[in-house]
């Protein structure tokens, strides 16, 4: 995963990508209507994060989206969530569902269902992408069979 | 009775896997599988002949679809035990990265002898 | 969806071959590619049982896995050697023998017949989320909101094991050297 892949792998996974996310956005959103919610539509929206990785390399991507713009988001998602279930003690207990539960079938339905599902696919989503670009960031020295850790290209000589 | 016979015998190469290979890649192999197991046994566990999804569509009446449903709470648990099997196996092969820094093999029979 | 019993068996008998092949192959890269097919197969046969948004979620979940695998493999040894604890393998056919045994005469007692369950508290569940609730995905209501602890129990477990990823591939500070 340390350098790139041909031209034509990059081209496709560059337009095939946003769709990815999109796809992924819409399976969150809609996750009290259909199939879905806050763990398949997480771990989609990490996977299109991990198709890019794998076609440019790991320098490119981290230039972009570095290790701490990931770990504030990971934070936000998790605190979101907890701050949807202590909201719950406006109403007397805790995790109670005192949002307005509009019409069936329509988008705005099922009270806090939609801040929880949004909170828990930011969450996952960000948490898979931080543990499969951390285990890419070894490499090996062959001549005395030792491993080493490295970030930035001047790291290596 | 075949098909709870057919998970069991899946949970047991699992268990085979974790036990008797010397390889920790396999032995990670082993885990996954038996986290297979445990996942497919719960949703057999709630399945209900000629049954329809747990899931509301605009065409259907709601007496209807509480006598027809399959049964919605084991869904709710495995649905959270996949994600989990994820992270447990990224620590497993990160932690297998540690020790082939350390002593240079995978295998346990080499490892046992180097006391490194 | 209603397919026949043969269907069930067939899908069975191919999984329980996958998982013999991948503990059982010389080499790694063959086993992980049996693992990805036993996974595959899996989310066919939850999408049969009746259970889509679990369909989705095995799908994905396995395609990371095993890039998660193959990331710890390659650069280092790629083939496995046969060899396997005489021990520990004979212990394992005594406690195979064992359990199999208790459990097909005890089956009928323990498991409900394939097909009927039973569902006190799920018909609850069913009457309670598009009446009450307002929300026509039951098992999304179940997860968030009915049964809401176990939701942040397993953000906790995984935000940890995220963590201990961070501290077990941490770099050489200076002072360690």
């Amino acid at each position: 995963m340390n350098k790139g892949m041909s031209e034509i792998v990059k081209t496709i996974s560059k337009i095939v990508s946003p769709f990815i996310i999109i796809f992924g956005i819409s399976v969150i959103f809609y996750g009290h209507l259909t199939p879905g919610g806050g763990f398949p539509g997480g771990v989609i929206i990490s996977a299109s994060f991990v198709i890019l990785l794998l076609a440019y390399g790991k320098e490119k991507i981290l230039s972009k989206l570095s290790l701490y713009k990931s770990d504030i988001l990971h934070d936000i998602g998790a605190l979101m969530f907890l701050s949807v279930a202590l909201a719950g003690f406006i109403g007397g207990t805790f995790f109670l569902n005192i949002f307005d539960k509009g019409k069936l079938f329509s988008l705005w339905s099922g009270g806090n269902l939609i801040f929880s599902n949004i909170a828990i696919g930011l969450k996952v989503g960000t948490s898979l992408f931080l543990g499969i670009i951390l285990l890419s960031m070894v490499r090996i020295v062959y001549k005395e069979n030792k491993i080493e850790f490295y970030e930035k290209k001047e790291d290596i000589k | 009775m075949i098909i709870y016979l057919a998970i069991s015998i899946m949970f047991f190469i699992g268990i085979y896997g974790m036990m008797a290979k010397k390889n920790i890649i396999k032995m990670i192999i082993g885990v996954n599988i038996i986290g297979y197991a445990v996942n497919l046994f719960f949703i057999v566990l709630g399945y209900k002949n000629n049954g329809i999804q747990p899931i509301l569509v605009p065409g259907v009446s709601i007496e209807e679809f509480v006598e027809k449903a399959v049964n919605p709470i084991p869904q709710a648990l495995v649905l959270t035990s996949i994600v989990i099997d994820l992270s447990t196996i990224c620590f497993l092969a990160a932690l297998s990265i540690r020790i082939y820094e350390k002593y240079g093999t995978f295998d346990l029979e080499k490892i046992r002898r180097l006391k490194g | 969806m209603a397919v026949n019993f043969g269907f069930h068996v067939f899908l069975l008998v191919m999984m329980i071959i996958g998982s013999l092949v991948a503990i059982f192959s010389r080499k790694l890269i063959s086993s992980l590619v049996s693992l990805g097919t036993v996974g595959m197969l899996l989310s066919i046969y939850f999408l049969i049982l009746g259970a889509p948004d679990i369909a989705i979620t095995q799908l994905v979940v396995e395609i990371l896995a095993l890039i998660i695998l193959l990331s710890a493999i390659t650069g280092r040894d790629v083939t496995a050697d046969m060899t396997t604890s005489k021990v520990y393998a004979f212990l394992f056919i005594f406690i195979f023998i064992v359990s199999i045994i208790t459990f097909i005469t005890y089956s009928n007692f323990i498991f409900p017949e394939f097909g009927n369950t039973n569902m006190r508290v799920g018909k609850e569940y069913l009457y309670l989320a598009p009446l009450k609730l307002k929300a026509a995905n039951v098992v999304t209501a179940i997860v968030l909101d009915f049964r809401g602890y176990d939701t942040i129990g397993e953000a906790t477990v995984i935000f940890t094991a995220i963590i201990g990823v961070m501290v077990l591939l941490r770099k050489k500070g200076k002072k360690d050297e």
